[in-house]
């Protein structure tokens, strides 16, 4: 649990952050999303307090982030940016390593640590571990910072626009990745990105900011059918929020019992995806399917359709 | 490796320039200057005068070898082989022209290497270094070549072969303060460096991190640098003259108005921009985002500082270090006119007594001690950049 309370910062007259207060649940994603300029990047900075707030107060699992020397606090918590900032004098291994080394970690135990990161983001540590960073590929870069961020098994990782230099395709299997590292570690996430798809797609909770307020802070349906702010409409676009919000509901979840025919779907597929696969098929509705193959139930295009609507 | 075969009939535009000077040189210039004793004027000999004419064939044969192979030749391998081989025949006979022209026990007559030979050196470490370049040999070789050439050249001088040359005659007269000249110039030239060092990258870290430091310090230390070597040594000898006369215990530790310790305090002053600007340069380069990841990891600023930051920085740093290092070899020559000693005291014997050989006695070694510290430094900074970036 984070709690964020009245979290203010100035630079002289201006006010970069102005008393931000949400708090952050434990093993959540929580995107903060926002224009340039509207103090994201700020917020999460002040979390690992690489900038001290001017006011206010950040608690971590109950405990104030002004107890402890910030270099200590920030060896606890998890930190991966854009361009992912690896270190081109170091090796991919000895990268990963870093926070290990610093909490004093005997070797074999970093060695395995290492090892089983670099396998869990599909590098072969035989064949990577001792390679530099200009030797890898951008999207691998980008994963070698996440897994050096989640080294020293932290319980709360921040990320400010992780994905920001990676081309779409890269990005959205980064992203995918991200959820599988998070539900398998648990980790709480704080994530920052200018790009609302991004937001809507990875967060279970998203924070909108504009001028250094919290405009809104909810679940991504909630900020679609009922948004706190105009700005918050221009921001998710009203053009296709039917189908953004038919994007945030899985084929699992949907699923009626019963057979059916049709085309079948993966459970884990979104609602916008098995309505496409129908409109494409012409099909009236598609047989949902679990990933070991076994049917789960159906699914309707009248029940798709209903999703996609305010309730 | 990059195959240099010449195409078929081209001839090599360097090597038609070498050519043509040492064909000039050996044809119009003389290769061996007599003199009577070191101060009256010599009159030039030629080889056929001095040599048994199979001696002359011989080493004209392979200079006409050394000539074909630079015009029409594309390997660099065997050019530099048979450019080596060129000098190779010039020193050794410029050894027997010396040997044959200097009476048995005779210590007054002079022998010293023409312009002729002068020129053909030039041509041949032309070719060579030409060649050198051309194969592109990674630091660890050009330093092996470096010490394989001061060994061969060592072993030349230790065989006796040039001994009776005008500039060994002046080693020999001169040995026991030859070496103590040459301790001086070395620790003169990496004292002043060395405290450089100490005193520039602090101060350039100081400036990375403090902006409205930079343009003060970096248009001060320019300002120190236009100021001529001589005369910054003249503007020591005051305050440090006044100061050795004001404070007894200044002066035993060895600091007098002239001396070591103005000419090793003006050579401070001249390193210091180089090094304090690639200092600057070098943390400049180190990308904001892998400092910021350092931060946000948790490292110190003093980790962040000397394990991220110099580490980065070193190869520039280090090329800042190399440009003093040579840049001091050559100006503590000039400070041996402000009694500080060093390899500048033959120059400035010499000059003064118009004896040439002992000018170059001060000069080929510090030239060669130059070409060797930027030899040195060149390799290690490639050396240092490689692996990572």
């Amino acid at each position: 649990m984070i709690e964020i309370d009245a979290l203010t910062k100035q630079y002289g007259s201006t006010t970069v952050v102005d008393r931000v207060s949400i708090s952050i649940a434990t093993g959540s994603i929580t995107v903060i999303v926002g224009t340039s300029g509207s103090g994201k990047s700020t917020l999460l900075r002040m979390i690992n307090r690489l900038v001290e707030p001017t006011s206010g107060r950040v608690v971590i699992d109950g405990s104030d982030t002004t107890t402890e020397p910030p270099h200590l606090l920030r060896r606890r918590i998890g930190y991966a940016i854009q361009g992912h900032g690896l270190f081109p004098h170091r090796s991919i291994a000895e990268n990963i390593a870093t926070v290990p080394r610093l909490l004093g970690w005997n070797a074999a135990r970093i060695q395995a640590r290492v090892d089983s990161l670099l396998n869990i983001f599909q590098l072969d540590p035989g064949e990577f571990g001792g390679k530099f960073p200009h030797q890898l590929s951008g999207g691998q870069q980008q994963r070698v910072g996440v897994a050096r961020a989640l080294a020293a098994e932290p319980t709360v990782l921040l990320m400010d626009e992780p994905f920001g230099a990676l081309d779409p395709i890269i990005r959205a299997k980064a992203q995918d990745d991200l959820v599988d590292i998070q539900r398998r570690f648990g980790t709480t996430i704080v994530l920052v990105t200018h790009d609302i798809d991004e937001a809507f797609r990875l967060g279970d909770r998203v924070a909108v900011m504009s001028h250094g307020q919290v405009l809104q802070y909810d679940r991504p349906a909630v900020l679609l059918t009922r948004p706190a702010d105009p700005f918050i409409s221009r921001l998710t676009g009203t053009g296709d929020r039917a189908m953004k919000l038919l994007a945030l509901t899985t084929a699992g979840e949907a699923a009626e019992s019963g057979a059916a025919g049709g085309p079948t779907v993966a459970a884990s597929a979104t609602l916008r995806d098995v309505l496409s696969d129908l409109v494409w098929s012409g099909a009236p509705e598609a047989t949902v399917v679990n990933a070991d193959g076994t049917p789960r139930g159906r699914l309707t295009l009248a029940a798709i359709l209903s999703h996609g609507k305010p309730s | 490796m990059k195959t240099t075969l010449a195409r078929r009939g081209a001839i090599d535009r360097l090597g038609a320039l070498l050519t043509l000077g040492g064909v000039a040189a050996l044809l119009f210039l003389p290769f061996v200057v007599f003199k009577a004793n070191r101060i009256l004027p010599g009159d030039a000999r030629s080889l056929w005068q001095i040599l048994p004419s199979w001696a002359v064939l011989a080493f004209y044969t392979i200079m006409v070898l050394v000539a074909a192979t630079a015009l029409g030749v594309g390997s660099a391998r065997i050019r530099l082989a048979v450019s080596m081989i060129g000098v190779a025949a010039l020193a050794l006979t410029i050894g027997a022209a010396g040997d044959a022209l200097t009476p048995l026990g005779n210590m007054v007559v002079r022998v010293s290497p023409g312009t002729g030979f002068w020129v053909l050196l030039v041509c041949l470490g032309l070719m060579s270094t030409d060649a050198i370049t051309r194969l592109r040999p990674g630091p660890g070789i050009r330093v092996l070549f470096l010490a394989l050439f001061a060994a061969v050249a060592g072993a030349a001088f230790a065989s006796g072969m040039l001994d009776h040359l005008s500039v060994m005659r002046e080693y020999e007269v001169n040995a026991s303060r030859f070496a103590l000249e040459a301790r001086h110039h070395v620790l003169m030239a990496l004292g002043s460096v060395a405290a450089a060092i100490i005193v520039a990258v602090p101060a350039g870290i100081l400036c990375h991190r403090v902006p409205r430091l930079r343009a003060g310090t970096l248009g001060t230390l320019n300002l120190i640098q236009t100021i001529p070597s001589i005369a910054l040594f003249g503007i020591l000898m005051v305050p440090l003259g006044a100061l050795a006369a004001a404070a007894p215990f200044v002066t035993e530790m060895g600091i007098r108005g002239i001396g070591a310790a103005p000419a090793v305090l003006a050579l401070f002053l001249y390193s210091l921009l180089p090094v304090v600007a690639n200092t600057i340069v070098g943390l400049a380069r180190v990308s904001p985002s892998t400092v910021d990841a350092a931060r946000g990891m948790g490292l110190t600023n003093w980790q962040i500082l000397t394990d991220i930051e110099l580490v980065l920085a070193f190869p520039v740093i280090l090329t800042g270090i190399r440009i003093v290092l040579v840049q001091n070899i050559g100006l503590v020559t000039v400070a041996a006119l402000i009694g500080a000693g060093g390899f500048g005291v033959f120059v400035f014997q010499g000059i003064n007594q118009t004896a040439i050989d002992l000018v170059l006695l001060g000069a080929l070694p510090t030239v060669a001690l130059a070409f060797s510290c930027a030899l040195l430094l060149d390799a290690l900074v490639e050396a240092i950049n490689r692996p990572a970036r």
